[in-house]
């Protein structure tokens, strides 16, 4: 069995490098609010490999018009959309805790909440 | 000063480009999800150039959150008026005499009632952090 | 792209981190305008560049701009660095970029795009698939986005403007419940 890694595959490399970055921010970081951005980063970078993989070469954005034959594949779009803008919405919800959470214990680092539960 | 005229100025247009957004998804790009995002976008604004106070007096956030379940509630009346006339739930078909035509209705219909919960819940969302203090 | 992921790694300051994905959130969308995605490029500039932004520093306000600076510990880079490797070794049976005969293509798609002018009538497949084919999926979306929107309320909830309305809520911490109930009656 030989592995072969061929240049047409760059784009998954590059997503996996940018999920990655955005899984070793939510890993390290006891920051609430930085964790979050990094789920975000993670998220984009779904969005992007479903996107590269509805991309045709030669293909247009799939909006039907006379003489244009290769369209992009429209599922992954649709799919991306709604990802997007319900991905938004459970950010939002996040940020909500991360509020009541620094309301509630003064801080939004995770050690520091973490000690003080286990002083309770 | 700057901020205030040229905000007076854009969200009007800002609030147009939105609703062209909503009704001109069918042909271009756009659709429910954005025009609701866009809008909610140019009530967001005029809460930062003229203070939340003032926002909440031109989208009573009551309202908004009214609006938040009638979006989904016409979303899902749609489906079941496509059960009523004997098709499918959110089955287009029979909304009209031809069924391209239906789909068409169908389809405004479902769009708008995305783009009212988007719109309705960014601007809660922004009501409410925003409102909230330290 | 990544050299703002870097950076994003790096800062400290809070404000330049969400500064930063937004920014990221934009160069997100330009791509989807090369792929072909407008709809969605347009969603993501609406959304990641502006309205995820503006929540982001609305949560900073409320909370703290700065993070707590400490040691990194080295054993999570190992771990994401092997997780890397594993995945890309996992694409190396993915079909190539853009290469019209993947299997992502075969099947559903051109069924859309082919019957989709007869059978919708609409000139954008996005709007149509969305709405009409998949109208249930985007009926359990929104339905999320409603749910977020009420779970918000519950942990939030929308402060009152006591000069406008004197009303009947008077401790603040009566008031989130009010605004959950209200919200189901």
């Amino acid at each position: 069995m030989t592995i072969e890694i061929h240049p047409g595959l760059y784009n998954y490399a590059i997503v996996v490098m940018l999920m990655m970055a955005g899984l070793y921010i939510v890993i390290t970081r006891g920051n609430l609010v930085k964790k979050i951005v990094g789920l975000n980063v993670f998220q984009a970078s779904v969005f992007v490999l479903y996107i590269t993989m509805g991309k045709i070469v030669g293909g247009t954005a799939p909006i039907l018009e006379a003489g244009i034959e290769v369209y992009s594949n429209p599922l992954p779009h649709v799919l991306i959309l709604t990802a997007i803008v319900v991905g938004v919405a459970t950010t939002a919800l996040g940020l909500a805790l991360v509020v009541r959470i620094r309301e509630a214990y003064g801080t939004i680092e995770e050690d520091e909440i973490q000690r003080q539960d286990e002083a309770l | 000063m700057v901020l205030r005229v040229l905000g007076k100025m854009m969200i009007p247009f800002i609030m147009l480009f939105a609703l062209y957004v909503q009704f001109h998804g069918d042909y271009g790009p756009g659709g429910g999800f954005q025009a609701g995002v866009i809008f909610a976008a140019a009530i967001i604004l005029y809460g930062l150039i003229f203070g939340i106070h003032n926002a909440m007096r031109v989208v009573p956030p009551d309202v908004v959150r009214v609006l938040i379940a009638a979006g989904v509630l016409l979303y899902a009346s749609t489906g079941v008026a496509g059960l009523i006339l004997g098709a499918n739930f959110l089955d287009y078909d029979v909304l009209a005499k031809d069924p391209i035509e239906g789909q068409h209705i169908g389809i405004l219909l479902i769009e708008f009632g995305v783009g009212t919960t988007v719109a309705a819940v960014m601007i809660t969302i922004y009501f409410a952090f925003a409102g909230r203090q330290r | 792209m990544a050299v703002t992921v870097l950076a994003i790694i790096r800062l400290h300051n809070l404000v330049a981190v969400v500064m930063l994905s937004g920014f990221y959130s934009l160069l997100a969308a330009t791509l989807f305008v090369v792929l072909d995605a407008v709809d969605v490029a347009f969603t993501e500039a609406a959304v990641g560049a502006g309205i995820s932004t503006i929540l982001m520093l609305g949560t900073l306000a409320l909370t703290t701009q700065h993070e707590k600076v400490r040691a990194l510990p080295r054993f999570p880079l190992i771990l994401v660095a092997l997780t890397g490797v594993a995945l890309i070794y996992g694409t190396a049976d993915m079909p190539d970029f853009g290469d019209p005969e993947s299997p992502i293509h075969e099947h559903v798609a051109p069924r859309y795009i082919e019957r989709s002018a007869e059978e919708i009538g609409l000139p954008n497949i996005v709007t149509s698939v969305l709405a009409s084919y998949r109208g249930y999926d985007t009926l359990g979306e929104v339905t999320v986005i409603f749910t977020a929107g009420i779970g918000i309320l519950t942990l939030l909830g929308v402060r009152r403007w006591r000069s406008r309305k004197p009303g009947p809520d008077t401790a603040t911490g009566d008031e989130d419940r009010n605004a959950a109930g209200g919200d189901r009656a």
